[in-house]
């Protein structure tokens, strides 16, 4: 029996169509398995009761997340505005903000230096700046420590040339947690920033100042759009993990002021309470998509008008 | 010279496996990280020939939830006085009557009696300690067995103040301070805590753990602090002192007990039998560092432990000091909300 021409094309776009989902099976299975499913299971999490020592009952309850932004008075019963939650929240996405500031602020000019280089020295400056990723964050965390402390290097350094009589108090501080979360970042900003300026046509650059742009017009005006992709794929990169980073609030923060990675751990740690370190997880999560769907159509729409 | 020694070795290693084939089984012990004395497990595997594998957990937590789901394969597990209730009353754990063992003549009467397992029935002790304060003295030189060192600082130790962020314990001096039970749901008293709590965190530092050094090198001059840290810091500091809070202390205790579902039962009896042994329980603490339950065990550790005043607590603070329990959950719910107000 003879196909007719039409079929024939459609069964191959059906073999197509198959051979397409077959071929990225293994990728959307490993984001079901690895990525969905346990996300699914912290969502269901956060509408069951506590458990009395840890874990949860099987019964639905919308309690978490009533105490995710409102607070029940422990004393007078009056409903509020989670106050503390909201304050803690607030100090992080800040931090956050000023830690992805801090490293544009360093990174692009580290990978314009880079980025500038003769071919055969620039592997060496990547391979340098991958070198702090050779160790645990933990341990950088405590070497940060040794730096600032009051007997540390700086102020033992200022102290013995005679530039300070006291040590400044460093440590502690939400200074060292920008100091602490600047560093640790940092190669994430300029590993992005690298491959975008590395792309960088310079005759663009030549051609600006022959029309006489001036050295600030030529970065805001010229550079800057168009190495926009790697500075938005480096500030993403950077945001979230400062945004839900752990270690360093403790060992550098002195954790007199918890962050939201914080936070999450008390509840499922001391306070007993997982539905509502899940519901804040989820929030987490709910705050970072929203910061990416920001940044994201900032970019297409910037991406629109230049191109 | 280099290919005989390493025959040597590989003739050592196959007597050595050798030796483990003719063991006589296994057991399995889950416990805290770096607190199992490798020389007393070593003497534990040469008298009955037996091997010992050893796990480690970070928190009461992370074993409470592993032991739950099962086809763990652990035999013997050491919770704190804590969480003990919750693992006898979840059936987690084997009533094997250490009571009735040989050894337990040796357990110090003051430890039988616990309210969290009442008569040893399911364990037994393993290390125990107190959570109060640490000062160096040449800083201040006023009376340090309160908790008004971190929640009332005197002018001298304001800003050089660390508080470890262990709730419980935290929680545990405040109310007593304020002048409540552990655990208290008296609303006035909890009030009353909150507010101390939050009028002192200014004059802290900070809240961190591990800081011995940091007593050490005088970046901090005083804190809440376990006993064996504030022991730790004596060592590298004369100055640093230990001070147990008149107002109210929490003591914690770790105890060695058998997993229900354990498959090598009888060699976890002989090994809870073994550690109620005096020179066994010395070795423990010679390695941990902390005091154990076991009458006649300072025999066999270092002369710097002996008599330390972070470890005998001295008879008239005797009674201010209690046992951590886990409060119930409305109670837990309330302080964790404090807690969290305190850190906001």
């Amino acid at each position: 029996m003879a196909i007719s021409p039409a079929e024939a094309s459609e069964i191959v776009r059906k073999k197509d169509i198959r051979s397409r989902w077959l071929l990225s099976a293994p990728a959307l299975i490993l984001i079901a398995v690895a990525g969905v499913g346990p996300l699914l299971i912290v969502v269901v999490y956060s509408f069951l009761a506590p458990g009395n020592y840890g874990d949860v009952k099987w019964e639905f309850s919308t309690e978490a997340w009533f105490n995710v932004l409102l607070s029940r008075d422990i004393f007078d019963d009056t409903v509020t505005l989670a106050d503390a939650h909201l304050s803690i929240f607030l100090r992080s996405i800040q931090l956050a903000i000023v830690t992805t500031v801090l490293c544009v602020v360093f990174g692009f000019p580290t990978a314009y230096f880079i980025a500038t280089r003769p071919i055969h020295t620039r592997q060496i400056w990547l391979f340098l700046i991958t070198i702090p990723f050779w160790t645990n964050m933990l341990i950088r965390a405590f070497a940060i420590q040794e730096v600032i402390r009051n007997e540390g290097i700086v102020n033992s350094l200022l102290m013995g040339l005679g530039l300070i009589a006291a040590p400044i108090p460093m440590m502690f501080s939400d200074f060292a947690i920008l100091v602490g979360m600047t560093y640790v970042f940092l190669p994430l900003m300029v590993l992005p920033l690298y491959a975008s300026i590395d792309k960088l046509d310079f005759r663009l650059i030549e051609a600006a100042y022959d029309l006489y742009a001036s050295r600030f017009n030529v970065l805001m005006r010229v550079i800057v759009p168009l190495v926009k992709p790697g500075l938005i794929a480096g500030s993403i990169l950077v945001f979230i993990p400062a945004l839900s980073s752990y270690v360093i609030p403790r060992v550098l923060g002195g954790g007199k002021n918890l962050m939201i990675g914080n936070l999450i751990e008390l509840q499922f740690g001391q306070g007993r309470n997982w539905p509502l370190g899940a519901s804040l997880s989820v929030t987490l999560v709910i705050i970072v998509l929203f910061a990416m769907l920001y940044y994201v159509r900032n970019a297409s729409r910037s991406g629109g008008t230049h191109g | 010279m280099q290919r005989k020694l390493g025959f040597a070795a590989l003739a050592l290693a196959l007597l050595g496996s050798t030796a483990i084939a003719h063991a006589e089984g296994e057991l399995n012990i889950y416990n805290w990280g770096n607190y199992t004395s490798p020389e007393m497990i070593k003497k534990f595997e040469d008298t009955f020939k037996v091997k010992v594998t050893v796990t480690d957990y970070d928190s009461n937590d992370t074993a409470l939830a592993k032991i739950r789901q099962g086809g763990h394969g652990f035999d013997i597990v050491v919770p704190s006085a804590s969480v003990m209730p919750i693992w006898i009353s979840e059936g987690l754990l084997l009533e094997s009557r250490p009571d009735q063992m040989e050894n337990f003549k040796n357990v110090d009467p003051q430890w039988v009696d616990v309210p969290f397992d009442p008569g040893r029935h399911y364990s037994v002790p393993w290390q125990w300690g107190t959570t109060g304060v640490t000062v160096n003295k040449s800083a201040y030189a006023g009376d340090i067995n309160t908790s008004a060192i971190f929640l009332d600082p005197p002018a001298e130790l304001v800003g050089k103040v660390n508080v470890v962020p262990e709730m419980s314990d935290v929680m545990h001096m405040a109310v007593t301070y304020a002048g409540g039970e552990p655990c208290t749901g008296d609303k006035a008293i909890l009030k009353k805590t909150r507010d101390i709590l939050i009028a002192a965190k200014p004059k802290w530092a900070s809240m961190a753990y591990g800081n011995v050094e940091q007593y050490i090198k005088n970046d901090l001059m005083a804190g809440v602090n376990w006993n064996g840290a504030s022991f730790r810091a004596r060592l590298g500091n004369k100055d640093v002192a230990y001070g147990y809070p008149k107002e109210g202390y929490p003591i914690w205790m770790d105890n060695a007990s058998i997993v229900k579902d354990a498959k090598n039962v009888d060699n976890a009896k002989l090994f809870l039998n073994f550690i109620m042994d005096p020179e066994n329980a010395g070795m423990i603490s010679t390695f941990a560092r902390y005091a154990n339950g076991i009458k006649g065990s300072d025999a066999f550790m270092p002369a710097d432990m002996k008599g330390a005043p972070e470890i005998d607590i001295p008879e008239e603070l005797k009674a201010a000091g209690k046992f951590n329990l886990a409060c119930a959950p409305e109670i837990q719910e309330i302080y964790t909300k404090i807690w969290t107000e305190l850190q906001k």
